[in-house]
């Protein structure tokens, strides 16, 4: 019994939640290595192009409310996800179209786009707090939980509660969906072929009559949805606080770099490492050890590594160290 | 009149000198042209300007009669001439199938079709298509990018190198491949450094030195020329 709540204990309070996070960074750092890979920059205003999107999905679901639209015992906020991807799109291609597009036709170095990007992340940031201020936002509506605490102790009769929350499982299964479409579209459809073939060699596919603007084009509309998402996601599950999403920028750059920067699938992984390495270092297990060990061996201490404060310090140790002894990341595999 | 023509070509890379001047290389269907020179002489970038990957200054490229010195590379390809560059001429990341349907880009019909021709020309492909390229042999490899470059059925093949970096089994694998090509009907230009037996398998040749034409004839003309001999052959 004690080891079942154990585990309970740790699903609820470490697994749920880091398969939570790393859903949302994963969206992000799929986002960050798309854009790396085939528009050849990192993109530093990752951040707030997702906080971006997700202030259309926060407006858009007050008005909702207040004309009485809602999606039942779901999230108000899912419902918007198609408007706010369009105007995030909307919003990404112009932003090619009038900055990036100058730099790409010149051919400029990488890093004089990554501080293009830069300029780009004052600009949405500035706009984010023009149109929507720069407080904190809830914006989530529905029921809350799926499966509450108590109703599971008294289904099992277990001393310790599960509780799944709307937001986790919805932000599981979009992810999945959201991800497996894309690498569907990646690896089968012939856009997608020639997506990864320009990432591969940009003159060979230029020889071969691949369209680079249209490789562009599909490259922000797969980055728009991806962005909003993610950011609505984490919006819902948090709350919608504009500077998180920039702060946010650190476990996702993180992720896309050990995933090895460029390819999707590592990306993908690499979210998870970061939330599951973040949320088990931060943890107090204190609980879980005063379950599974007899009593006189119980530790007095909160048994928890690093304070919840540095859990960026994590993330930032993760880079450094992946950086130091396998720049190409932890992932083998193909790139975009 | 020549099936493709650059005729009288000058060009350079942007501001700097002239690499090649009044340069003049032409192709029938159905034929190998090897253009030869020692290092520097401009091959490549006769090639380079055949194809449009820099602006002439002077001087016109044709197709069939028709003037195409002002398409940019794309559009060039897209009335069927097919180039292999010399390094980095196949999609590593991406597995031979997929490097063949990239290849088919610009067709609208099946490609499905042409992926077996393409098979039944270099059997070795089939077996290895699900594999990526970049880790196939150096020969294989270039296998892909010919396979790659004949994918939209071209009029005119333009190889830069074919045989570079492989050994000599594999040279004369690929020339007997070459050949092969030549016999489905297109006309094919070829910048090589293994001039012997690049002239041995070519109907024409072309020797460039500091970018000029230096002598030009068909293949045994040449081999048997004494001055080319001993200044490009090295016999």
């Amino acid at each position: 019994m004690d080891f079942l709540n154990a585990i309970i204990l740790i699903c609820n309070y470490t697994i749920l939640p880091a398969l939570t996070y790393g859903s949302q960074l994963a969206l992000g750092a799929i986002f960050v290595t798309l854009i790396y890979g085939i528009l050849r920059f990192a993109n530093f205003a990752t951040g707030d192009m997702m906080s971006f999107g997700t202030m259309f999905s926060v407006l858009l679901t007050y008005y909702f409310q207040s004309i009485g639209i809602s999606f039942g015992i779901l999230p108000t906020a899912l419902l918007t996800i198609p408007f706010a991807v369009f105007m995030m799109i909307f919003y990404m291609l112009t932003i090619d179209k009038l900055v990036f597009n100058y730099y790409r036709v010149k051919k400029s170095p990488p890093v004089q786009l990554a501080m293009v990007s830069v300029g780009v992340m004052f600009v949405t940031q500035a706009i984010i707090r023009i149109i929507i201020g720069p407080s904190d936002r809830r914006f989530l509506d529905g029921e809350k939980f799926i499966l509450k605490a108590s109703e599971f102790k008294e289904m099992t009769g277990l001393n310790e509660g599960l509780t799944i929350k709307t937001t986790q499982i919805s932000t599981i299964l979009i992810t999945i969906a959201v991800v497996s479409l894309m690498f569907w579209f990646l690896n089968k459809t012939k856009t997608g072929k020639s997506m990864r073939a320009y990432s591969d060699n940009e003159d060979l596919a230029l020889l071969s009559g691949i369209d680079p603007k249209k490789i562009v084009l599909i490259t922000w509309i797969i980055a728009g949805i991806l962005a909003t998402i993610g950011g609505i996601l984490y919006g819902l599950d948090k709350s919608y606080r504009p500077f998180v999403y920039f702060n946010n920028m650190l476990p996702i750059f993180a992720a896309a770099i050990v995933g090895g920067i460029g390819n999707p699938y590592g990306a993908f992984l690499g979210g998870y490492v970061i939330a599951f390495a973040e949320i088990f270092l931060t943890y107090a297990y204190k609980k879980f050890f005063v379950y599974l060990l007899p009593d006189f061996l119980e530790p007095s201490s909160l048994v928890q590594f690093l304070s919840t404060d540095y859990k960026f310090a994590i993330s930032f140790s993760i880079l450094v160290i992946v950086l130091l002894f396998k720049p190409s990341g932890i992932f083998e595999g193909k790139k975009i | 009149m020549p099936y493709f023509e650059g005729k009288n070509m000058t060009a350079g890379y942007g501001d700097g000198p002239d690499i090649i001047s009044s340069c003049t290389i032409n192709v029938n269907k159905g034929e190998i042209v090897a253009i030869l020179g020692p290092n520097g002489a401009g091959k490549s970038t006769a090639m380079r300007a055949l194809l449009g990957l820099l602006n002439l200054k002077s001087g016109n490229v044709k197709l069939n009669g028709q003037e195409i010195s002002k398409l940019n590379p794309q559009d060039r390809v897209k009335k069927g001439i097919s180039f292999v560059p010399q390094t980095r001429n196949v999609f590593g990341e991406l597995s031979v199938e997929e490097n063949l349907e990239i290849g088919a880009h610009l067709r609208k019909d099946d490609t499905k079709e042409a992926i077996d021709e393409i098979f039944n020309l270099f059997p070795i492909l089939k077996e290895k298509k699900k594999q990526i390229v970049g880790e196939l042999s150096g020969g294989q490899r270039q296998q892909v990018a010919l396979g790659r470059a004949l994918m939209i059925k071209p009029s005119v093949l333009m190889l830069d190198e074919p045989t570079a970096g492989v050994s000599p089994i594999v040279m004369d694998e690929l020339f007997d491949h070459i050949i092969k090509i030549k016999k489905t009907n297109v006309a094919i230009i070829m910048v090589e450094q293994n001039a012997k037996q690049a002239l041995s398998i070519s109907d024409r040749g072309y020797v460039l030195v500091t970018g000029k034409n230096k002598f030009q004839g068909s293949g045994n003309e040449l081999l048997n020329d004494p001055e080319v001999r001993r200044s490009f052959l090295g016999l």
